[in-house]
């Protein structure tokens, strides 16, 4: 490329991204539900009493739960229309008439104030309809412009109280976004949004790919792969300070970053050798180790939760399959064997259960693989999913999906009976990653 | 007044548009013109130009000549190198060994099925298999740079085989001739 040209491609880029800055801001993921479950639980969101100073908020903080728990699957939540009382203490609250309307739970609430001036406290209170009484009692506190994320604590909680294990509303997730800038030219962003894709904020932006983004246990950071450079990088982002580290950029593939549940490693995978392995970087002490040596390809790392073991991908009896070891390296074992491609292994929180990038043919699907009974089950329609991701309460499976010629991103419960998409209006969407518990 | 506001911004965007499709009106793309540094050699030092000489930097530019040429195509979740694309290898490792101060890229590149990962591994390896090629036929190792893209970097975007073949390949990039 001759200097001129490279001055005009600048000029050009910059001038599309001018344009493209505003409407990418509002870029924002819009939910589907494709399947919900039959007999999902019937539930009442009471319009919490809003008894703070100032005005309420543009989007009231029961529409936010009730969304939460109607993507669930698991929930179908009352219309607020056909609701006939709006208790928000529970004194007020009249079982009868909820009764009547075939409502097995009530969540009332208000918003108040908080007692030491900062921000507000959303109080609230969860009914079982049917015997009266008082499941959950609690004052969620909420920091300034915070609301959303207090709507979504106390999905959470009201999550836990009913279903048994904790909510994943107040997370968050991370994905890529590519975007056409004209002729040759694309914008890939690394985008951070709450889990209902509300809020999504593009934390890296470059004309170069970017993809497998990573959370740290405390999602605080983001590793991810970045060809900034023309050659792949892999680089950590803290989230809050916004700076960022380039953590390994040797010759060859610099990929596949994991980090460890403590925190304390990166896994990756390096082709400094001349074939790809599995690498462990200590980020305390930047020390490298290499753990697999093997000519084949040896790729996508993912720490079990335990932190005992470290999943991957290789090719080494010929086609792709999933493969454990120890952290050292050690004791090497075949995982999956159903099918000709099994890669891209997420571990579920138990442990147990693997969703795995399975190929037959043209055709590639999310399937979870149980280690207990070695079993293999596809849960998605194809035929051209990739990347899945658990969520942190192991309900559901966010992956990357093919809509025509848009990608999209999709989600999945672990049971394979919800579904969902997640769909910007015109960029491409992938490489989605959910966030840990954020406490 | 907030009318009055929005004008201006409806202007400022027609503006901005306008300056944009200014300039991304397509030029017509050259192949790459020759460096107007070097001032064309006079006629009578010009040696008659044959396609199958392949230590001939002119070659790179000459649509008759196998240097021209510049992609070899894999099949899938494959690295070896089919023996139509062989000669075109060659090719350009005689030139490499022919032109010790040239420099080369081979990028390698997969279609968009399976994961993005794997595929860069997989990248990888068909730049290897040329990179093997090109050193075995005396090319030097330290003209060579492999760089996998995996499937970041299609050249063809829909979803059947026609365009996943096109994007089973691996490019040769000349980063100084």
């Amino acid at each position: 490329m001759t200097a001129k040209r490279r001055s005009l491609f600048t000029r050009l880029s910059w001038c599309w991204l001018l344009l493209a800055l505003p409407l990418l801001a509002h870029a924002q993921l819009r939910i589907e539900i494709v399947d919900g479950v039959e007999g999902a639980m019937p539930i009442a969101v009471v319009p919490f009493a809003w008894e703070a100073d100032g005005p309420p908020p543009a989007t009231a903080i029961s529409d936010i739960i009730s969304a939460n728990l109607y993507r669930s699957g698991l929930f179908a939540p009352m219309e607020e229309r056909d609701m006939i009382d709006r208790p928000s203490r529970p004194p007020e609250v009249r079982f009868g008439t909820w009764r009547l309307q075939r409502v097995d739970h009530l969540l009332i609430g208000r918003v108040t104030d908080s007692p030491d001036g900062f921000g507000q406290e959303i109080e609230y209170h969860l009914l079982d309809v049917h015997s009266g009484r008082v499941l959950l009692s609690r004052a969620q506190p909420v920091g300034p412009g915070d609301l959303r994320l207090g709507a979504h604590r106390v999905s959470d909680a009201v999550y836990e109280a009913l279903i048994g294990i904790p909510g994943a509303f107040a997370t968050r997730i991370a994905y890529v976004t590519v975007s056409d800038l004209g002729g040759e030219d694309e914008l890939f962003e690394l985008v951070v949004a709450d889990a209902d894709g509300f809020n999504p904020q593009a934390i890296v932006r470059n004309t170069q790919p970017i993809l497998s983004p990573s959370w740290s246990p405390d999602g605080r950071q983001l590793a991810y792969v970045s060809f900034a450079t023309g050659r792949s990088n892999v680089v950590v982002q803290d989230l809050y300070t916004g700076q960022n580290r380039t953590v390994s950029s040797d010759r060859g593939i610099n990929g596949a970053p994991a980090f460890s549940p403590d925190g304390r490693y990166l896994a990756m995978s390096l082709s400094r050798t001349g074939s790809s392995e599995i690498w462990l970087l200590d980020l305390q002490t930047d020390r490298l180790q290499q753990l697999t040596n093997h000519w084949s390809i040896n790729t996508e790392p993912a720490f079990s939760p335990d932190g005992r073991a470290i999943y991957f991908t290789s090719d080494r009896a010929g086609r792709p399959q999933v493969y454990a070891m120890n952290l050292d390296g050690t004791d090497v074992r075949r995982v999956t064997h159903e099918g000709r491609y099994n890669a891209r292994a997420t571990i579920g929180p138990d442990g147990q259960r693997l969703a795995v990038v399975h190929g037959d043919g043209n055709d590639f699907r999310i399937a979870l693989h149980h280690r207990d009974s070695g079993q293999l089950r596809v849960l998605s329609n194809g035929p051209l999913d990739e990347s899945p991701s658990f969520a942190p309460n192991g309900s559901m499976i966010l992956y990357a999906a093919r809509r025509g010629e848009q990608g999209i991103l999709a989600a999945v419960s672990a049971d394979g009976r919800v579904r969902q998409t997640l769909v910007a209006s015109a960029a491409d969407v992938r490489e989605p990653a959910w966030s840990p518990l954020i406490r | 007044m907030k009318s009055a506001f929005r004008l201006i911004a409806l202007a400022m965007l027609v503006a901005l548009l306008a300056a944009c499709a200014r300039e991304t009106v397509p030029e017509p793309a050259p192949p790459e013109p020759a460096p107007p540094a070097r001032p064309a050699p006079a006629p009578v030092e010009t040696a008659a130009l044959d396609p199958r000489d392949f230590t001939d930097p002119r070659n790179l530019d000459n649509t008759d000549s196998v240097l021209y040429q510049r992609v070899i195509y894999f099949e899938f979740d494959r690295s070896t190198i089919q023996s139509q694309y062989e000669p075109i290898v060659r090719a350009h490792a005689e030139y490499l060994r022919a032109n010790p101060s040239a420099r080369v890229i081979l990028e390698g590149h997969t279609d968009e099925r399976g994961s993005r990962e794997y595929n860069l591994g997989l990248g990888e390896r068909r730049g290897n298999s040329v990179y093997e090629l090109m050193t075995a036929i005396g090319a030097s190792s330290r003209q060579i740079e492999v760089v996998s893209y995996g499937e970041e970097r299609p050249v063809c975007r829909q979803s059947n085989e026609d365009c996943w073949q096109r994007n089973r390949r691996t490019e040769i990039v000349y980063t100084a001739r």
